[in-house]
């Protein structure tokens, strides 16, 4: 049996570090670290929408910014948004959507924004992980947090969170996954590789597993900061 | 939502409870005919167009001669890009491609480059120095719901018509006369599932799109393997949901496969 190079075992996840509250002036912000890849959340609003006619009188609108800054990766990426951060922006929106109680905030913008400061893989999972959290720290009223880490197929193995290493190996399957656990819901599911149904639907169940824990370590930052009375 | 989405809503959950749609199919059909027609502009070095109900996406497949990645000097690479052209829908604007556009070719992208469609080694002209760009361009000309099903099975189709221009002698690249075929050794195919009210749908129409809660788009090849997938729409999907709507997609693939 071969062993994960980093020798975790295959339901293991890296180490993860969450914090809220990390910047000062969003109303709601938050840190989520796994393994190396590191995400900063912060979220503004309820604020007014510009461009006006954007206005839903039913509900908030939001808006969602993944952006990875260029030192985050080995080689330099160019700064701005490209074709796979828009369409990361795209998916973390339908990933936090569902939790989201918008109608409470009818015309009015919620944005979100995610910063990549360094990246070793599943940086869209850390990112809507930290997007959560943040939305949370905001006070936006939500129905449930999601929890997101990638599940994947390396060397013949269902394994969890894979990293750069990992995930560069020919013939790799990653699937980046959110979940949300009280609604029972998988809002992010994205897949490239070679898998076959039956180690899909292993690999789906490995992902709603470690994403409660996810969940649980979200929550337990979450709780930190108001008990501490921390501002 | 307006008054009329809302109704037109409840009317296909009410349908979908007998198995039926508003233009008479069942959940779990596609709309006839689908038509896949090859070589439809002379330029390009393969071209499709692709027809489901009234939906029409057409595909061109141009080449050019480029540098190698320096991690793959032996390989050519392939770029796919999406537009919905202005022409195709009353909601769609000119210029760049927006979100929506960007996901298509993505998703796109993915299947093919996933599944090892193109034989990207064949694409090295001389190692380290030249090899062959394909780029995978993709018009939505018709918006009739169904967009990425469509696009996949265009480009697929465009690949499979496309054949390499001629290098000079000189280097340089005659477009007017082309050589062999592309080499294509997987044909992917995407299959999308909508969710409304937790029944599965294939194949929606663009006024079905507007009133889905969720999107599960899978791309398998011949063997059943599945080399892409991707959520998306506003709501999320069970375990359960996720698994039936793989089973759906992997069975639709084997009918969509036909047409090729």
């Amino acid at each position: 049996m071969s062993e994960r190079p980093d020798g975790r075992k295959f339901d293991e996840m890296r180490d993860i570090e969450a914090k809220v509250g990390v910047i000062k002036k969003a109303n709601g912000s938050a840190m989520f670290r796994i393994g190396k890849t590191i995400a900063i959340a912060g979220v503004y609003g309820p604020k007014e929408v510009h461009p006006k006619h954007m206005e839903d009188p039913e509900k908030a609108i939001m808006k969602c910014y993944y952006n990875m800054y260029s030192f985050s990766v080995p080689e330099r990426k160019r700064p701005g948004p490209d074709r796979r951060s828009i369409e990361i922006g795209m998916v973390m929106k339908n990933a936090l959507l569902p939790v989201v109680n918008l109608k409470e905030y009818p015309r009015t913008a919620i944005e979100v924004f995610v910063n990549i400061i360094q990246a070793d893989a599943g940086t869209r999972c850390a990112a809507i992980s930290a997007a959560s959290m943040a939305l949370a720290d905001a006070g936006i009223s939500m129905k449930d947090m999601v929890s997101s880490v990638a599940v994947g197929h390396v060397n013949n193995e269902v394994v969890v969170d894979l990293n750069k290493e990992e995930e560069d190996v020919e013939g790799t399957t990653d699937m980046p996954m959110a979940y949300a656990p009280r609604m029972n819901k998988i809002t992010l599911l994205q897949l490239d590789g070679k898998i076959s149904k039956e180690k899909l639907k292993k690999a789906i169940s490995l992902g709603m597993k470690s994403c409660k824990k996810v969940y649980e370590i979200q929550k337990k930052a979450l709780k930190e900061k108001y008990s501490n009375n921390g501002e | 939502m307006t008054v009329d989405v809302k109704n037109f809503r409840r009317y296909v959950i009410e349908l979908s409870k007998k198995n039926k749609r508003a233009d008479g199919r069942a959940l779990l059909d596609y709309r006839k005919p689908i038509k896949i027609e090859y070589g439809i502009s002379k330029n390009a070095e393969g071209s499709a167009s692709v027809t489901i109900g009234k939906t029409n996406v057409v595909c061109g497949v141009k080449m050019e001669i480029g540098t190698p990645y320096p991690d793959r000097p032996d390989e050519g690479t392939m770029i796919v890009s999406g537009e919905f052209a202005a022409i195709a829908s009353p909601n769609f604007e000119p210029g760049a491609p927006k979100e929506n556009a960007i996901e298509l070719a993505r998703i796109v992208d993915r299947g093919i480059r996933e599944s090892g469609a193109i034989d990207v080694k064949k694409l090295c002209i001389t190692e380290g120095e030249k090899a062959w760009i394909v780029f995978i361009d993709i018009y939505i000309q018709n918006h009739d719901g169904n967009l990425i099903d469509a696009a996949a099975l265009a480009a697929i189709a465009a690949l499979s018509n496309a054949k390499f221009p001629k290098i000079n002698e000189n280097g340089t690249v005659d477009y007017h006369e082309h050589t062999e075929p592309l080499p294509i050794v997987q044909k992917p195919i995407a299959c999308t599932i909508n969710k409304i009210d937790g029944k599965l749908f294939v194949d929606s129409t663009a006024d079905e799109e507007q009133v889905f809660d969720g999107r599960l788009t899978v791309t398998s090849n011949e063997e059943g393997i599945i080399n892409a997938m991707q959520k998306g729409g506003r709501e999320g999907f069970t375990e359960e949901e996720l698994n039936k709507s793989v089973e759906i997609a992997l069975e639709k693939a084997k009918e969509l496969r036909k047409y090729l």
